[in-house]
């Protein structure tokens, strides 16, 4: 009988132990970080309840962050920091920046949930960030999700009916927390367990940013980042036009990360559907585009000063007169009656002929993609 | 750089034409696969690796030993944490 006894109170001082020690286990939360203010504030909201916090970044290949910055000359004056790091080290929290550009692609090219405005699938796109964030906390034994998401900020992925479709959808459930509109949506786990304190999160809403910029403020935050349409190339128009275009030209939806980044340079012209001209629209493209000199014929103004155009596609040679023509007209020889212009074909030889610049009123408005 | 410590490695990553943030995190993989007080220099042509990667470095405990920028090419030299 005492042995007996002995045993259950072992049991018992174990399972109390146990129990304390989970208690007494400093939690750990993920932040998904976009470089935005929302997040920074989501993420410093929970880390001031004396949560460890770490960021994640996904990479997709469409962030605006710091590509066209490098690329365009005339963005030179502005920094051209990651806002992502940035905010990371304004939290003074670790980054993790991972790479799903081929991950992504079915996202993209098949939206579950359909498409914005444009090609932004941003539904299909919040599920799959927070799946891998719930992956990755599995992984690397996190206990909770935090988003800088606020009810009805985004027309497509931050509405009531949606957001809870993103939990369902990820996999997440009850252990994503949008810290900045917690109090409008059902307990979390982390609330429910006591990891976190749901009066100190806030139940932000809507698209005035009012709220976020006091809370800036409180937190003694400033020179945060807040783009205009959202971090991604594919809220925007003219971006997403090309794309539609270059799957059109293809006859396949279908993309590598070079065709995301020349789609992000230069003026985009198809006089055909065989083929497309890009040309730089300054030195600063000018210099990008030389990194595909190997893999696209591409041309430019000998006579006269010019900028660089790549010929994307299979031109006959009347095709690659017509691109010199309008190589041509974007050059500063586009009054004269005559342009020399040097065609280089992939494998670096050259040829030089001789066109007319193409008129502003000869070039049909369709072909401007 | 000559007096490296006998267990450390010194290595070299090549990041040219690729755009922010590709070369931190081609970075931060590399470092994955590193030990503490390796040596990693990392090539980049992307300007912006001067202010991301130093970003990165800090948030992460790596120290920065050198940047170089010449000819359109910039070199970050880092030791890892």
């Amino acid at each position: 009988m005492n042995i007996g006894y002995g045993l259950v109170a072992q049991g018992i001082i174990t399972y109390f132990y146990r129990i304390l020690s989970v208690m007494s286990k400093q939690k750990k939360a993920v932040a998904l970080i976009s470089g935005g203010l929302d997040s920074l504030l989501a993420a410093k909201t929970v880390m001031e309840q004396g949560i460890h916090v770490e960021g994640i970044n996904f990479f997709t290949g469409f962030c605006v962050e710091g590509h066209t910055h490098a690329i365009r000359k005339k963005d030179k004056a502005s920094p051209k920091r990651n806002n992502a790091l940035w905010s990371a080290e304004q939290l003074g929290i670790k980054l993790n920046i991972i790479d799903i550009i081929d991950e992504y692609k079915d996202v993209l090219i098949n939206p579950k949930h359909g498409y914005g405005a444009n090609m932004n699938p941003c539904l299909d796109c919040k599920v799959f960030m927070v799946h891998k964030a719930k992956q990755w906390i599995e992984e690397n034994d996190f206990d909770f999700i935090i988003t800088g998401e606020v009810i009805g900020q985004r027309p497509m992925s931050q509405r009531k009916d949606t957001m809870p479709v993103i939990a369902k959808e990820s996999g997440a459930d009850d252990l994503l927390v949008r810290p900045l509109c917690a109090k409008n949506l059902p307990l979390t786990l982390p609330e429910r367990e006591g990891w976190i304190d749901r009066e100190k999160l806030h139940g932000f809403s809507g698209r005035t940013r009012k709220p976020q910029l006091a809370l800036a403020d409180a937190f003694g935050f400033d020179d945060f980042a807040q783009p205009a349409g959202g971090c991604c190339f594919l809220t925007d128009k003219s971006y997403s036009n090309k794309l539609v275009d270059l799957w059109t030209a293809r006859g396949r939806k279908e993309y590598d990360l070079d065709d995301v980044m020349l789609l992000k340079v230069g003026r985009h012209i198809r006089p055909k559907k065989n083929f497309k001209l890009i040309v730089a629209r300054e030195e600063g493209e000018a210099r990008f585009l030389q990194g595909y000199k190997k893999e696209f014929i591409n041309m430019n103004c000998a006579s006269h000063k010019g900028p660089l155009a790549m010929i994307d596609g299979e031109p006959s040679e009347e095709d690659l007169l017509l691109a010199a023509q309008l190589t041509a007209r974007y050059g500063q020889g586009r009054d004269a009656e005559f342009v020399d212009v040097t065609i280089r074909e992939k494998d670096g030889v050259e040829r030089l002929v001789t066109v007319k610049p193409i008129k502003a009123d000869q070039i049909p408005l369709q072909w401007m993609i | 750089m000559d007096d490296l410590g006998k267990n450390m490695t010194k290595e070299i990553l090549n990041a040219k034409r690729l755009l922010c943030p590709l070369p931190v995190i081609r970075t931060q993989d590399k470092v994955k696969t590193m030990n503490a007080g390796d040596i990693l220099e990392v090539i980049c042509t992307d300007p912006g690796v001067m202010q991301d990667i130093p970003a990165w470095c800090r948030i992460n405990g790596h120290k920065i030993l050198e940047t170089i920028s010449a000819e359109m090419e910039y070199t970050i030299i880092l030791q890892v944490a």
